[in-house]
C-alpha cells in the first residue's frame, strides 16, 4: 500500500521534507511517491505526513485514487464560490 | 535645490520609487536607540530614507509552508504580479548564492539579502540556513534577513542569532485565536494538521514566544500585519501595543490584497480590501505606539533592486546557471560596494546638513518643515496632496508617474502618508491606449486612485488630464517643478491658506 501524488501537485517540497521514509522524490513535472518505500506512515504517525502538510486539495490520493484532502477541505473554498 | 553629487560613485538613484519625499522620514526612527538606528540606516525596507538609495534582493529558496493563510494561494505563480508569496523561479541554495553574488557585483547599492518565501523560510530550514551560511562567508558585508509566519521561530531562534541574521520579520495578524481562526484555516504542527481556533492558538503562542526569544538575543524584529477589514481591523491596535511591549522595533500594517483572479479564499469569497483611508487611519492609530512603515511595497519573494523597481528579469535562472562562480570577481565587487555605500552615506549626511542650514536661515526649526512656523494657525484643516516625485523633487510628468506619493499638510507640518500606484496613463505612442484601447480608461483609474487628494503636484501635465482632475475637485499644480517635495507641499498649503481655501471644508471646495 502506498499513497500517490497527482498532477495537482505544485512542487512546493513540503511533503518531501516530512516523509519519514524518504519515499518522496522530485520528478518532472511533479513530485512522486516511491511505492516501495511508502508505508502511508502506519506505525510512525497517526496521519500520513505528506497529506497532513500538503496545501493542495486532491494532490495526494490513496491506492483507490481517492483524495486524502478532498475539494474544499484545506482552503474552505466551496466548489462554486459566492 | 539640486541633489549634491559626490564623485562618480554617486548612485544613479531612480527606479520605481524615486521619491526623496520620504525625506521627513529619518525622524520616524528617531526614537530608536543608536545601535539599532545604525543597524537599519542602510536597510531599504526599514529606513524610508535608505530605500531611495540602497537595494535589496530576495532569493526564492523556501518553497514549503507549514500554515495556510486565507490571503494566499499556493498554486499562484505569475511573473506579472508583484505581491508577497508570488515567485517564478525556485532556486537551490547553490543557485541562490550565485545569483546574489552576481547581483551584488552588478548593483553595488545592494545591502540586503532576504529570504521571504515563496513558502515559509523556517519550514525549509536546511535550504534557508545553507544559503545564509554560504553568503555570510562569501559576502560578509551583505545584511541578511528573513521573514516568517513565526510557527517554527522558537525552534530556530538560536540558529538565527548564530548566523548573524540581524533582521527578522514576523507576520502577526492577531493575538486573539478567535480572530486567527478567521485568517488561518490550518497549521502543520507536531506531525499533525490542526485546524480552527486550536491552530490559531498554537500559532499565536509560537509567534509571541519567537518574538521574545529574538529580542532577547539582540535580533531586530519587525512585525508585518495584513489589515483585513471586518476580521482584524479593530484588533490590530492591540497587536501593535503587544509587539512593541515585546521589543519589535517596527510595525508594518499592509493592506489585504484579495482579488478573485488570484484564487485565494478571501479573493473568491469577496472579502473586501481596505480602502486607502482605512489603511491610513489604522496606521495613524498604531503610529502613536511605535514607528510605522509607510513605504512598504509588498515585494515579491524574488524581488531584486530598489524598492518599487524589479530588476529580477535581468537575473533569470538560465542566466545564473550559465554563470561560473569564478566569473564573478567578488573581491572587487566588495570594494566597489564599500565605495558606493560610503558615497551614499556622505551624500545623505550632506543633504541633511544642507536642509538644516536652509531651514535655520529661513528662521524655522532645523528639522521637518512646520507649517505653524509659517503663520498657519493651529486647528486649520489638513490637506492631502499627491506628488509625482523623483529623487525627492517634484520632477515627474503627470502622465509618466507610475505611482504618486501622498503627503498630508497640516499646521503641524508636512507628513509622508504612503504611495498610490497607477496604471501608466501615458506610455508613449506604442503603449498608449490603456484598457480597452482607450487612454481615458487609464486616466479614470488614476483619478480614482487619487481620491481624497485635493492637489496633484507634478512637473508637467497635459490639457486633458488637467480638465479631468479639475472636474473631480483635484487641483493640478505644475508650478513647483524641480523643487524639493516637502517644500513644495508646504508652499501650496500656504497658498491655499492665503486664498482662504482652508476655511472651507474639503468637500465644499471640491464641489465648488
Amino acid at each position: 500500500m502506498a499513497l500517490q501524488i497527482t498532477q495537482a501537485c505544485v512542487n512546493c517540497w513540503a511533503c518531501a521534507g516530512v516523509c519519514p521514509n524518504g519515499a518522496i522524490a522530485r520528478e518532472i513535472p511533479h513530485f512522486l511517491v516511491d511505492d516501495q518505500k511508502c508505508t502511508e506512515c502506519l506505525g510512525d504517525y497517526a496521519e500520513a505526513q505528506c497529506a497532513a502538510i500538503c496545501p493542495i486539495e486532491c494532490a495526494i490520493v490513496d491506492e483507490a485514487g481517492d483524495p486524502l484532502n478532498p475539494p474544499g477541505s484545506l482552503t474552505g473554498i466551496p466548489a462554486s464560490p459566492v | 535645490m539640486d541633489l549634491p553629487v559626490i564623485g562618480n560613485t554617486a548612485p544613479a538613484a531612480g527606479g520605481g520609487c524615486s521619491s526623496g519625499g520620504c525625506g521627513a522620514a529619518p525622524d520616524a526612527l528617531a526614537h530608536l536607540p543608536d545601535h539599532i538606528r545604525a543597524k537599519v540606516q542602510d536597510h531599504p525596507c526599514y529606513s524610508e530614507e535608505a530605500h531611495h538609495y540602497f537595494a535589496r534582493m530576495h532569493v526564492a529558496v523556501a518553497p514549503a509552508c507549514n500554515i495556510q493563510c486565507n490571503y494566499c494561494n499556493r498554486k499562484y505563480d505569475c511573473a506579472n504580479e508583484s505581491r508577497p508569496g508570488v515567485v517564478s523561479e525556485l532556486l537551490s541554495p547553490g543557485q541562490a548564492i550565485k545569483k546574489v553574488l552576481a547581483v551584488a557585483a552588478a548593483i553595488p547599492q545592494m545591502t540586503v539579502l532576504g529570504i521571504a518565501g515563496p513558502g515559509d523560510p523556517l519550514a525549509n530550514p536546511a535550504r534557508t540556513f545553507e544559503t545564509f551560511r554560504q553568503l555570510s562567508e562569501r559576502a560578509p558585508d551583505i545584511k541578511l534577513c528573513v521573514s516568517t509566519n513565526g510557527l517554527n521561530l522558537p525552534r530556530y531562534a538560536d540558529e538565527i542569532a548564530r548566523h548573524n541574521i540581524d533582521h527578522v520579520t514576523i507576520t502577526i495578524n492577531c493575538i486573539d485565536p478567535d480572530v486567527g481562526a478567521k485568517i488561518y484555516p490550518w497549521i502543520f504542527w507536531q506531525n499533525r494538521r490542526i485546524r480552527g481556533v486550536e491552530a490559531a492558538r498554537i500559532l499565536v503562542e509560537q509567534q509571541q514566544k519567537g518574538l521574545e526569544m529574538l529580542t532577547a538575543r539582540g535580533v531586530l524584529v519587525k512585525v508585518n500585519s495584513v489589515l483585513i477589514p471586518g476580521v482584524n481591523d479593530r484588533h490590530l491596535k492591540e497587536v501593535s501595543k503587544r509587539v512593541k511591549a515585546k521589543g519589535a522595533f517596527l510595525h508594518n500594517v499592509m493592506p489585504l490584497i484579495a482579488e478573485a483572479g488570484h484564487g485565494t479564499y478571501y479573493g473568491l469569497m469577496r472579502q473586501p480590501e481596505p480602502t486607502t483611508a482605512q489603511l491610513r487611519e489604522l496606521q495613524d492609530d498604531c503610529a502613536g505606539d511605535m514607528a510605522m512603515m509607510r513605504h512598504c511595497r509588498q515585494c515579491r519573494a524574488d524581488a531584486v533592486g530598489l524598492l518599487g523597481e524589479d530588476r529580477g528579469p535581468e537575473f533569470t535562472l538560465d542566466k545564473i546557471d550559465r554563470l561560473a562562480l569564478g566569473d564573478i570577481d567578488y573581491e572587487t565587487a566588495l570594494i566597489r560596494r564599500k565605495e558606493v555605500r560610503d558615497a551614499i552615506h556622505g551624500e545623505l549626511r550632506q543633504k541633511r546638513e544642507q536642509q538644516q542650514t536652509l531651514r535655520r536661515e529661513a528662521g524655522g526649526a532645523p528639522h521637518a518643515p512646520a507649517a505653524a512656523d509659517h503663520g498657519i494657525p493651529a486647528g486649520t484643516r489638513s490637506v492631502l496632496m499627491a506628488v509625482a516625485g523623483k529623487n525627492g523633487l517634484v520632477a515627474e510628468h503627470f502622465g509618466h508617474a507610475r505611482e504618486f506619493q501622498i503627503y498630508e499638510a497640516s499646521p503641524g507640518g508636512v507628513r509622508f502618508i504612503g504611495h498610490r500606484k497607477t496604471d501608466l496613463y501615458c506610455g508613449g505612442s506604442a503603449t498608449c491606449g490603456g484598457d480597452d484601447g482607450r487612454p481615458e480608461a487609464a486616466l479614470d483609474k488614476t483619478v480614482a486612485a487619487l481620491a481624497g487628494c485635493e492637489v496633484v503636484l507634478c512637473s508637467k501635465i497635459g490639457y486633458e488630464p488637467w480638465n479631468k482632475l479639475e472636474t473631480h475637485g483635484i487641483w493640478p499644480n505644475g508650478e513647483h517643478a524641480l523643487e524639493p517635495v516637502e517644500d513644495a507641499v508646504l508652499a501650496v498649503y500656504r497658498e491655499l491658506h492665503a486664498n482662504g481655501k482652508l476655511a472651507l471644508p474639503a468637500t465644499e471646495r471640491q464641489a465648488a
